[in-house]
């Protein structure tokens, strides 16, 4: 489909094909199908309610989807034959409530992946958790407990978490949507460099200015579905579809610019 | 013979029977433990007939008189136990006895302690690549435990003292041995008031204890604040 692609057309990290979840009567993604080439950088927009978050939890199984097919690379998520845990253990997921385990400090957060997961012994999870923590700037907090951190720190240490994992794909759900405005910043940042340092992501946010700066492709969904998707200039400059429009004209009044 | 006296008398007697009482708690307030955990767990991780096992078990334990339950033990397992070539001794059958009663109430205290525990956190762990087993004994577990220390700590005071029931079983336990002083000395009142305070001693010792554990685990933002007593 992406003809003008630049990066190997081969080298297929994640592809979704017609996912479709309900809650009930609730028929929240009805056939979302796309593509993510190593690392490209994906932002998701849209109205809430329209299965942006539902559909990166179906990505790596957190939701059980009720059809459609998911790969990581040349295995199949949605297969039985896959050991779903160790799928999951090279799939980063950030999400909008960090969710860092509240009994463990901040090293032991970013640690307990490589130990309990992998089986690295401890001092040498240490070394790669403090590596880590290094990079989100926040090595001076090892010891911290979450309940110790500010929201902004809490993120970058959930962020820390997952790289530890050395993961293949990062899945974030609106990562700063449940910050104070004057944090956000510190976590776009490492969410820059993370993409310029090549990692493949799939951003639900609506964080426009990082969209723009960093994203290889926006997607617009509604309703469940995906209605319009394309590389970032364009998208932004001249939308297609008039519901784009109205609702990049709302989200610039919002946030700004 | 004053009461001080009277009771420096008969202390040794009463302090060998509270060793017993305390193996009594011990044993019990342990097997509750282990067993309390895996109903929890099975009640609230459980497929749909794991989830009704344990519940009814949870419902069957608090639904009748501990003693009857007790003398079930003593008097009711050990011919089926005697076919099988297993003895066991009344201490144990008080454990027993005791041990799956409490079970049930701290499979109680677990299961809202664990319920308490937000759901990020079990999903946070499962996208970290842990496997069920695991992500509740590194993530849940350490949580929960530490969470159901003030409640559980009713459920151990209360182990210290329901193991007077031992009594009906014929253990030399406190409340054993007082009721036999009390009858050769004909000293009923001072005799059993040396009980009660023996027992009250311990409970206060193990509450003491608690507090101290419980402050000494405690995690910032995990559980009520910092209590001084």
């Amino acid at each position: 489909m992406n003809e003008s692609q630049s990066t190997v057309t081969n080298d297929v990290i994640l592809k979704v094909e017609d996912l479709h979840k309900s809650y009930g009567d609730n028929h929240v993604l009805r056939g979302v199908s796309l593509q993510m080439q190593r690392g490209e950088t994906k932002v998701i927009i849209g109205p809430s309610g329209t299965g942006k978050s539902t559909l990166l939890r179906c990505i790596n199984q957190l939701s059980v989807p009720d059809q459609g097919r998911v790969w990581l690379g040349d295995k199949e998520i949605t297969s039985h034959h896959e050991n779903i845990n160790s799928i999951r253990a090279e799939i980063g997921f950030v999400f909008q409530s960090f969710n860092l385990f509240t009994h463990l400090n901040a090293l032991a957060n970013v640690r307990i992946g490589p130990m309990k997961v992998k089986g690295m012994k401890k001092k040498a999870a240490t070394t790669l958790a403090m590596e880590e923590l290094e990079r989100v700037g926040l090595s001076d907090k090892a010891d911290a407990y979450p309940a110790e951190l500010s929201g902004g720190q809490q993120q970058r240490v959930s962020i820390a978490r997952a790289l530890a994992m050395f993961p293949q794909l990062m899945l974030f759900d609106e990562p700063t949507s449940a910050l104070d405005p004057e944090l956000i910043g510190e976590v776009l940042e490492v969410m820059v460099s993370l993409a310029n340092d090549g990692m493949t992501m799939l951003v639900v946010s609506h964080e426009m200015g990082f969209a723009r700066s960093v994203s290889d492709e926006i997607i617009f969904m509604e309703s469940g579905g995906i209605l319009e998707q394309g590389p970032a200039e364009d998208f932004f400059t001249s939308p297609k579809e008039q519901r784009t429009r109205e609702f990049l004209s709302k989200i610039t009044e919002l946030y700004g610019d | 013979m004053g009461f001080f006296q009277f009771a420096w008398n008969i202390l040794p007697e009463l302090l060998e029977a509270t060793k017993m009482t305390l193996w009594i708690t011990a044993g019990s307030i342990a097997l509750g433990f282990v067993a309390g955990i895996f109903l929890a767990l099975g009640r609230v991780y459980g497929p749909r007939p794991i989830r009704w096992l344990t519940g009814g078990y949870i419902q069957f334990f608090r639904g009748t008189p501990l003693l009857v339950q007790l003398l079930v033990v003593y008097y009711g397992l050990p011919p089926y136990l005697s076919t099988l070539g297993i003895r066991i001794s009344p201490l144990v059958a008080a454990i027993i006895g005791l041990g799956l009663n409490s079970a049930a109430y701290q499979a109680e205290y677990f299961r809202g302690a664990v319920q308490s525990i937000k759901s990020g956190q079990m999903m946070a762990a499962r996208a970290v690549g842990l496997n069920r087993v695991k992500s509740i004994a590194y993530v849940i577990l350490p949580q929960a435990l530490r969470l159901v220390i003030p409640s559980w700590s009713n459920e151990l005071i209360y182990s210290i003292k329901y193991s007077s029931l031992a009594y009906f079983v014929s253990l030399t336990e406190l409340t054993f041995v007082g009721k036999k002083i009390a009858l050769h000395t004909a000293r009923t009142f001072e005799t059993y008031i040396i009980v009660a305070v023996i027992y009250l001693v311990i409970v206060l010792i193990v509450s003491r204890l608690l507090l101290t554990l419980e402050n000494r685990v405690r995690i910032p933002g995990l559980g009520a604040p910092v209590e001084h007593r």
